[in-house]
């Protein structure tokens, strides 16, 4: 069997392990592992966007409200309708989660074909504006939307986001996106994002490359979302803006553009940090934007980006 | 009729301040080709320059504004030349993404910044000028947009002057068209580039005051949407041209004033500003006035 | 002799005091950001409220520990910080939020923890929907709504009203949904609606186009600055009729923002500092004493929301959710600052409200509409 697959399949069972004993542990150290989970899979999936193949998108978090939104939609209002009459208190909402998270995601990848479509022309700074003009857009429609809550947003949404869901789809994030890349056809990827000019010319397919970069990254965007939205039980249009957007590329900048274990150690660093430092939460932007600035002068390549590990740039 | 050209003149006085600040994008991406995202919120520091010094002259007198204007400007154009220095300088040579991160990186710490030394609450901005009320045919005209309007038309022509008149302007052109041909003929870019970011940042805080005039709450946050709606004008005008920048910023102006004024389409006017961008960098990416550059390799 | 004797009991009394357990009650308030002026005087009635009670003695012998946590005004935050507040720090009832918004995120979750929760000035109505848990120490929009509209008609005699709604906020836009409904079973006309987005400086728009209708007033229950920047734009638009307001209204800065352009403009709100009654101006007396400025509706809300609170504990004689939610669910006539609180069936307080009008840059306090 092959590595990676090994190693899905033991994160797996892991997470059901972990779950199994999760009255266990304090309650907000599980609130943490969660939210940690979510950064990294919001991570990892920019990562294959921004790091692998060089499209600088700064809406992931417009991709991330549509998964919340369409899958909170589900399970609130289809939710009792189909859970009526169900002895189990615990199989049939894993199952109407588990399907509320894929519609969820598979809407945000529709979302990511969409703006990824017409961005295609588009390089570095261009990009960049469009993807955040595309970001506001979904924002000002979900606030726009009454159904949906406008710009009050949802809330008492279900509380079915455990660490099982989250461990589970973290590993399947990070299987998904390192089989995609260290794979031949990956190294379309990596080649797009060298120089897409010569791609183009020794045959590769770069139009192609880039779709499948959004479309995948904004399908995990789109899980981290729904899982953000059981988790918290409460969202907001205001919550997915341009700053959220900017945290996550944060991560991946911190991790190192293609590194995926930097991503994954960032995504946990910057996670725990504004818990950290929560009594001083009024620095920790300051430090942030710093940082940020700091770390494009001094190491570009990101602070965990171990040489022999990355991914060729 | 009147209601109409009443919109007329209220999009073209908000379409001004969008073209002030777009001015600065525009010069600076000409100069070095990359999007100053700080821009924005050198715009907001003029405004808190403005505010602070707004206390040490007298209200409503046109000399104690046009102080006020000058400092405010002169403030953030070394502000502009600081933060060239210490942040864009040593990436100068780096991939345009490093830069482009290093710039939100400077927008979030002037952001942040102010929020830690300002404090987050809206603050309420003096009335510099003196303010009256002009009638004419039945549309009202505020004396703070006719002041916006000019100075911006001022500082319009000014910067047309510098820019084609001046050798230093002769610089910046020669610099935006190839800095190594540049630096080949003896211009020192780095004081070109330098003068440019004062210049841009001069026009950002100009930008910031007059706003600041016309919606007297400052809080220091102010400058993130407006500077992405005046970015969307400087690419509809066409980036790295000047009159296209104002050209952009007026015409954003109107429409989204004609957008918020009808009844239903109002609260969705952020998303057609972006819209509109979408498509213009989609139909025609050199913006109106602006000129294609076929990406060799 | 005498004054060692007084010392030791007083050091004894203030000991026991201190080996007393506290009472953690939970604050949750936006003290930095864009709602900090809000969150800032609510924050200081509540530990004025928290300061005169232990200085009485506490509840049944211990004292109360305010735990605050900042929401930054920041949408998540509240949920965030609610959630520390009841697992980490345990408290026995939480107080806040100044704005709707905040408090909607946190109620469920205070509902589903059984951890009794009162907001001082939180108008929306679907914030006490959550639970029975859930409490409030002021009026809903519903109410204020009618107020608004019976002035207008009665006091006013506007008939044709424009309203401009700020389509983002949900205070807003509940407000207004209830003025429109209660102005038109009175028999007025809503002439027109216009909306703007929350964080807007620029009306001139949605005003000329209010203008061409020509009302008799203009309902604004934006926030105090788009309220003040639209005041300053119509009135330079050359729009003369009074605008009307919510309790957001209620802050200095309006006057600050506003200037000239906000004078004949009238608004609602939940306490006025020239209210006759003698406990009113003992209580006015005392927080400026404290704090060096007179309280506004925020101070005194949440005053009286830790008032209420902390008597709830008394009757219920106990820490438990439970208890004190059946407690705060009987409060009736309670004497707070902001007049006699008692909760209704949807554990909202039925209390009057206040209309102020602007004179030359003062509030002035017009007259009282009860339930």
């Amino acid at each position: 069997m092959p590595r990676p697959l090994l190693a899905l399949l033991i994160a797996l069972a892991a997470a059901a392990a972990l779950s199994a004993y999760s009255d266990h542990f304090d309650a907000y150290y599980l609130d943490v592992a969660i939210g940690i989970g979510i950064n990294l899979i919001l991570a990892v999936s920019l990562n294959l966007v921004n790091g692998y193949t060089g499209q600088f998108s700064l809406g992931h978090a417009g991709f991330m409200s549509v998964g919340a939104y369409l899958s909170a939609a589900l399970t609130m209002w289809l939710g009792p309708a189909l859970l009526q009459g169900s002895e189990s208190a615990f199989w049939p909402p894993q199952y109407l989660f588990f399907a509320a998270l894929l519609t969820g995601g598979l809407s945000a990848a529709l979302a990511g074909l969409l703006v990824g479509l017409p961005s295609l022309r588009l390089k570095g700074d261009y990009l960049a504006i469009v993807t955040l003009g595309f970001g506001e857009i979904i924002r000002v429609i979900f606030q726009n939307c009454e159904p949906l809550g406008g710009a009050l947003g949802l809330n008492g949404i279900p509380a079915y986001t455990s660490v099982f869901w989250v461990l589970s789809f973290g590993a399947l994030t990070i299987f998904t996106v390192h089989c995609l890349v260290h794979s031949t056809y990956g190294l379309g990827f990596i080649a797009t994002k060298d120089d897409e000019i010569a791609a183009e010319a020794i045959g590769l397919n770069v139009t192609r490359y880039k779709i499948t970069a959004f479309v995948v990254g904004a399908f995990f965007a789109g899980i981290a979302g729904g899982l953000y939205a059981h988790f918290k039980q409460t969202i907001s249009p205001g919550g997915f803006d341009f700053n959220r957007s900017i945290e996550i590329v944060v991560m991946v900048i911190l991790g190192g553009m293609g590194n995926t274990v930097g991503v994954i150690l960032a995504a946990i660093l910057l996670t725990l940090l504004p818990e950290v430092l929560r009594p001083v939460a009024e620095f920790r932007m300051i430090i942030y934007s710093f940082l940020l600035i700091v770390l494009m002068l001094v190491r570009p390549k990101g602070l965990f980006n171990f040489p022999g590990r990355s991914a060729k740039s | 009729m009147i209601e109409f050209f009443q919109q007329l003149l209220n999009g073209l006085s908000l379409g001004a301040i969008f073209a002030l600040i777009a001015l600065g994008y525009t010069m600076v991406y000409g100069v070095l080709r990359f999007i100053n995202f700080a821009h924005s919120d050198v715009f907001m520091v003029g405004a808190y320059a403005g505010y602070y010094i707004g206390r040490f002259v007298p209200e409503h007198t046109v000399w104690g504004g046009l102080a006020a204007l000058a400092v405010a400007m002169t403030i953030c154009a070394v502000l502009g030349v600081i933060i060239e220095r210490l942040a864009y300088r040593p990436l100068r040579s780096a991939p345009t993404l490093n830069v482009l991160i290093t710039a939100i990186g400077v927008s979030l710490l002037l952001q942040n910044l102010g929020q830690f030394f300002f404090g987050a609450t809206p603050r309420p901005f003096p009335e510099l000028f003196p303010v009256t009320l002009f009638i004419f045919h039945g549309i009202y005209i505020s004396s703070n947009q006719l002041v916006v309007i000019g100075v911006t038309l001022a500082l319009l022509f000014a910067l047309r002057f510098i820019v084609l008149r001046t050798k230093i302007g002769t610089a910046m052109r020669a610099v935006s068209q190839n800095p190594k041909a540049a630096s080949l003929v003896g211009i020192n870019n780095d004081l070109v580039i330098s003068f440019t970011f004062a210049l841009g940042s001069a026009l950002a805080a100009a930008g910031g005051m007059l706003y600041a005039l016309n919606y007297p709450s400052i809080d220091p946050l102010m400058g993130v949407l407006p500077g992405l709606k005046a970015f969307v004008a400087a690419v509809l005008g066409g980036i790295g041209n000047i009159p296209g920048a104002a050209l952009g910023g007026l015409l954003l102006g109107v429409v989204e004033t004609f957008v918020n004024g009808s009844k239903d389409w109002s609260t969705y006017k952020d998303a057609i500003a972006f819209a509109l961008l979408i498509l213009m960098l989609l139909f025609r990416p050199a913006g109106l006035l602006g000129s294609f550059t076929k990406e060799k390799v | 002799m005498r004054l060692l004797l007084v010392t030791c009991c007083i050091a004894i009394f203030t000991l026991s005091l201190r080996a007393a357990e506290p009472i953690k009650i939970g604050e949750f308030a936006s003290l930095t950001g864009k709602q900090a002026s809000f969150g800032q005087t609510n924050h200081r009635g509540a530990v004025f409220a928290v300061e005169e009670i232990n200085a009485a003695g506490g509840i049944f012998g211990r004292p109360l520990e305010l735990i605050t946590a900042d929401t930054r005004s920041l949408p998540g935050e509240a949920a965030t910080v609610v959630k520390k507040l009841i697992a980490r720090d345990k408290v026995t009832a939480i107080v806040g939020e100044t704005g709707s918004a905040a408090a909607l995120e946190a109620a469920p979750l205070c509902q589903a923890a059984g951890v009794p929760m009162i907001t001082a000035t939180a108008t929306n109505p679907r914030v006490t929907e959550q639970g029975s848990y859930i409490f409030r120490a002021c009026f809903i929009d519903p109410f204020q709504g009618t107020v608004l509209a019976q002035f207008a008609h009665h006091t006013l005699h506007a008939r044709r009203v424009a309203v401009l709604v700020a389509a983002g906020n949900a205070y807003s836009v509940g407000l207004a949904q209830y003025f429109k409904i209660n102005f038109t079973a009175l028999g007025g006309q809503i002439i027109a609606e216009q909306k703007y987005a929350e964080g807007d400086k620029d009306f001139r728009a949605q005003l000329t186009a209010i203008k061409a209708i020509q009302p008799d007033a203009i309902f604004a229950s934006g926030d105090y600055v788009e309220s003040a920047l639209s005041c300053v734009q119509a009135r330079q638009l050359g729009i003369t009729a009074p605008f009307l307001g919510g309790d957001t209204w209620d802050s200095p800065a309006l006057i600050a923002i506003g200037g000239s352009a906000v004078d004949g403009s009238y608004f609602s709100a939940h306490f006025s500092p020239e209210a006759k009654e003698l406990a009113v101006q003992h209580f006015v007396h005392r927080f400026r004493a404290r704090w060096g400025e007179l309280p506004d509706t925020g101070s005194s809300l949440g005053y009286d929301a830790v008032l209420v609170l902390a008597d709830a504990l008394r009757r219920a004689h106990s820490t438990e959710g439970a208890k004190i939610r059946d407690a705060l669910a009987t409060t009736r006539n309670f004497p707070g600052v902001t007049g006699r609180i008692t909760m209704d069936a949807q554990r909202n307080a039925s209390k009057a409200a206040v209309i102020f009008t602007i004179k030359t840059g003062q509030f002035v306090y017009l007259e009282t509409i009860a339930p």
